[in-house]
């Protein structure tokens, strides 16, 4: 099990995202001034529907990139950098979980985790791949393709896929959104448990309190966001 | 997992799209390999047939220098007109002139008989002698010059012995070929023995006939005497005929045409190995043979059916002989037949091979400017046939498969492209995991490579099937050998000088198939493939 270091793996600074809407409207989203996350710390940020959640989410991945401000992962500006480079800083630092899985569907179990190391510019190593599924359970379902893996199945291989590449940081897009309630805590307990093993950070985005309250740090967005302090004073 | 992998499971993920894609491309492909088939089986065909050995064709001046090349080299077209022996042997070393005047010609035989008549009258001067020997070595002395009078005029060339012949010292070799007789519907070919042993076929230095079984046809045999044929593979083939059987030709025509048949028989000693030449579809009977059947000798003047001496009508009459009793007498033919005199011979053509290139043409001048015959260069005539027939053809059903195959790389853009869209949240998720925008590019490009590619192999396959399929009717058609492992012929793309020798380096233009595909896939990729590029992540995955 790694150790965290005493640099955080996350540092949000300033950060502003607004969206063009469509009767050309500008719609400021996010306005933090600042966050931090330690390294193999582990949070959960809730908030209301449309808040800003996965947007906050995109920005951290560098899938979106802010208007202003820092954006600090493992002490590299992803603010600063190009696509391309943000690509990278993604595809090697950072693991994503979606709510919806978003498996490839012509590919089995173990191709899936190993798209996740493709994009990488690390090794690619296939028993990782293998050893990251038999510890989610999924060892004898290597070869089985995503209509083949029940739903609860299907997440744990995305948990597999996103901590590939040994990433510093997890982000969780409501992971057990679309999970039967039997099965959401085994998936919150199995991302939460691989995380601490593997000595990644995670940052969960959901909107249920009863999972949000197992971790011992949770931030409202609406508190680390001034947009929706203001929205919400003004309401 | 390379990104070649990602593209493959991309296209099995939509199978029966990606196969109907490569199925358009393999039929584009597929007509691409039979055009370039048909195409190297045309050229080597031309090519097998221009480079034989001979430059120049010898023939009468009627009939056009087309004519004349189709006739005498492809065995197409009916024969133009005939031109007398004594012409031919104007090309042959004086001393093979004079033994074939020595050996078979009235003239000879006119100077034989007055020199009898001489010798007869020297002998009634001293010692009497009844006068009615020297009356009948006159009067016979005076038919006979009358009867062949009419062919000695006819003579382009008269014989004096010892004088040079024209053109003997400008050429190396001249073959002379008769034609006019079919076995079947194929052409037969008097001529002698040299058209095997001197003349190559195939291109560069050429190669010599080959025979599959038997051998070449001799001048005189005690089995056959002058009645030896050897046959093309195809005709053997086709007729079931095969060394030691034998057939009779037909005149003028086929007999399914109206040819009527000879009642003489050839006997095949030889079938030759195939070629790819119209050589494969031809007969060869030794040329004193062909002379010999009926109505192949020059009438005589009037009156020769009676004056003729002893031993010219043995020749001429030997037909109306045979005619009656041919098959019962067939062996025994052999030993009366004699030669055809030179002054009843006539030959359809003579291939002539001169001393060197540049003589060639100076020949070629001399003989035109004489007006006896023309001479006709059959490279140059093939050749502008192919430029006016053959080439473009060829370039339109090209044009059209090129066509064809950029329709069918305009489906494989038109199948990318309409997978797009559901494709938006598999690039987003990709692009999630790391990938940057012209890796998902690359995938995109490397899936149409791969369809391309794919339907290239199967239409590939399916063409080179299609020769293996075709090839006893291509050979029965044109004589050339092709087979599933027949490649088009290949075009030089390097030379150099290499040791005293040019070195080429020649690729099947087949191989250009490859990266012409590739080509078209990238060309007709870039489109979905920028679509791909521009996809919103964060949309998508919202999507």
């Amino acid at each position: 099990m790694n150790q965290p270091s005493s640099r955080p793996v996350l540092l949000l600074e300033n950060l502003e995202k607004s969206y063009v809407e469509g009767d050309g409207q500008i719609l400021r989203v996010l306005d933090i001034p600042r966050f931090e996350v330690a390294a193999g710390e582990q949070l959960a940020i809730v908030g209301r529907s449309g808040c800003g959640k996965t947007t906050l989410l995109h920005v951290i991945a560098g899938i979106a990139r802010a208007d202003s401000g820092t954006v600090l992962v493992d002490g590299i500006d992803l603010a600063a950098l190009s696509e391309p480079a943000r690509d990278r800083v993604r595809a090697a630092k950072i693991g994503y979980v979606f709510q919806t899985f978003n498996l490839m569907p012509g590919f089995t179990a173990l191709e899936n985790v190993l798209l996740g190391m493709t994009f990488s510019r690390q090794k690619r190593s296939e028993s990782r791949a293998r050893d990251l599924l038999q510890r989610v359970g999924l060892g004898a379902r290597l070869k089985h393709r995503p209509n083949q893996l029940s739903v609860g199945e299907q997440q744990r291989v995305a948990v597999a896929r996103a901590l590939a590449n040994h990433p510093r940081l997890l982000l969780a897009d409501e992971p057990t959104a679309n999970v039967d309630p039997k099965n959401q805590q085994a998936i919150v307990d199995l991302i939460r448990s691989t995380c601490r093993h593997e000595g990644v950070a995670l940052i969960m985005v959901t909107h249920a309190m009863e999972i949000a309250d197992q971790f011992d740090r949770v931030e409202r967005l609406e508190t680390l966001n001034q947009v929706l302090q203001s929205t919400e004073t003004t309401s | 997992m390379s990104l070649w992998k990602i593209a493959l499971r991309s296209i099995q993920q939509r199978g029966v799209a990606s196969v109907l894609t490569m199925a358009s491309m393999a039929l584009g492909v597929t007509m691409v390999v039979a055009i370039l088939s048909i195409h190297g089986v045309v050229a080597e065909s031309f090519s097998n047939s221009t480079q034989t050995g001979y430059q120049l064709i010898v023939a009468a001046t009627k009939g056009g220098k087309l004519q004349v090349t189709l006739n005498t080299v492809f065995y197409l077209s009916r024969p133009v007109e005939n031109i007398p022996y004594d012409y031919y042997l104007e090309f042959v070393s004086t001393e093979q002139r004079d033994r074939e005047y020595r050996s078979h010609s009235m003239q000879y035989e006119l100077r034989r008989v007055t020199s009898r008549v001489l010798t007869t009258a020297a002998a009634v001067g001293p010692a009497p002698v009844p006068a009615v020997l020297l009356a009948q070595a006159a009067a016979e002395q005076f038919d006979y010059r009358a009867s062949i009078q009419p062919l000695i005029n006819q003579s382009i060339a008269r014989w004096e012995p010892g004088r040079p012949t024209k053109y003997g010292r400008m050429v190396a070799f001249a073959i002379p070929v008769c034609l006019g007789d079919y076995v079947e519907t194929f052409r037969v070919v008097g001529t002698t023995p040299d058209f095997f042993d001197k003349l190559r076929y195939g291109g560069g230095e050429g190669r010599a006939y080959r025979f599959a079984s038997g051998r070449n046809f001799r001048t005189y045999s005690r089995e056959h005497g002058y009645f030896e044929a050897v046959i093309g593979s195809v005709v053997a083939r086709r007729l079931g005929l095969k060394v030691g059987d034998t057939f009779s030709p037909s005149h003028g025509a086929s007999e399914a045409d109206g040819g009527e048949s000879h009642h003489h028989e050839f006997t095949v000693v030889g079938v030759l190995a195939p070629s790819g030449t119209p050589n494969d579809r031809a007969v060869f009977v030794n040329i004193e043979g062909f002379y010999l059947l009926d109505d192949h000798a020059k009438p005589l003047g009037e009156g020769d059916a009676f004056a003729r001496p002893k031993r010219v009508s043995a020749v001429s009459g030997r037909a109306h002989e045979d005619a009656e009793h041919h098959h019962g007498a067939h062996g025994h033919d052999h030993e009366k037949a004699r030669p055809l005199p030179i002054e009843q011979r006539e030959v359809t053509a003579v291939l002539v091979r001169a001393t060197s290139g540049p003589v060639t043409l100076g020949l070629q001048n001399k003989i035109d400017e004489e007006d006896n015959a023309q001479a006709v260069l059959p490279i140059l005539e093939i050749y502008r046939l192919f430029e006016v027939f053959v080439n473009p053809i060829e370039q339109l059903l090209l044009a059209l498969t090129v066509m064809i195959c950029i329709v069918s790389g305009i489906s494989i853009l038109v199948s990318i492209y309409n997978s797009m869209s559901e494709r938006k949240r598999e690039i987003a998720i990709m692009r999630a995991l790391g990938a940057e925008r012209t890796t998902i590019m690359a995938i995109i490009l490397l899936e149409s490579v791969m369809l391309a590619l794919g339907g290239g192999l199967l239409g590939w396959l399916a063409g080179h099937t299609l020769n293996a399929l075709a090839s006893g009717m291509v050979e029965r058609m044109t004589g050339v050998q092709i087979g599933f492992w027949t490649f088009a012929p290949g075009i030089a793309l390097l030379e150099f000088p290499w040791g005293g020798h040019n070195v080429v380096w020649k690729v099947s233009t087949e191989a250009i198939i490859i990266p012409g595909l590739i080509g078209l896939a990238v060309v007709v990729g870039i489109f979905p493939a920028w679509t791909a590029y521009q996809t919103d992540v964060a949309r998508s995955l919202a999507d």
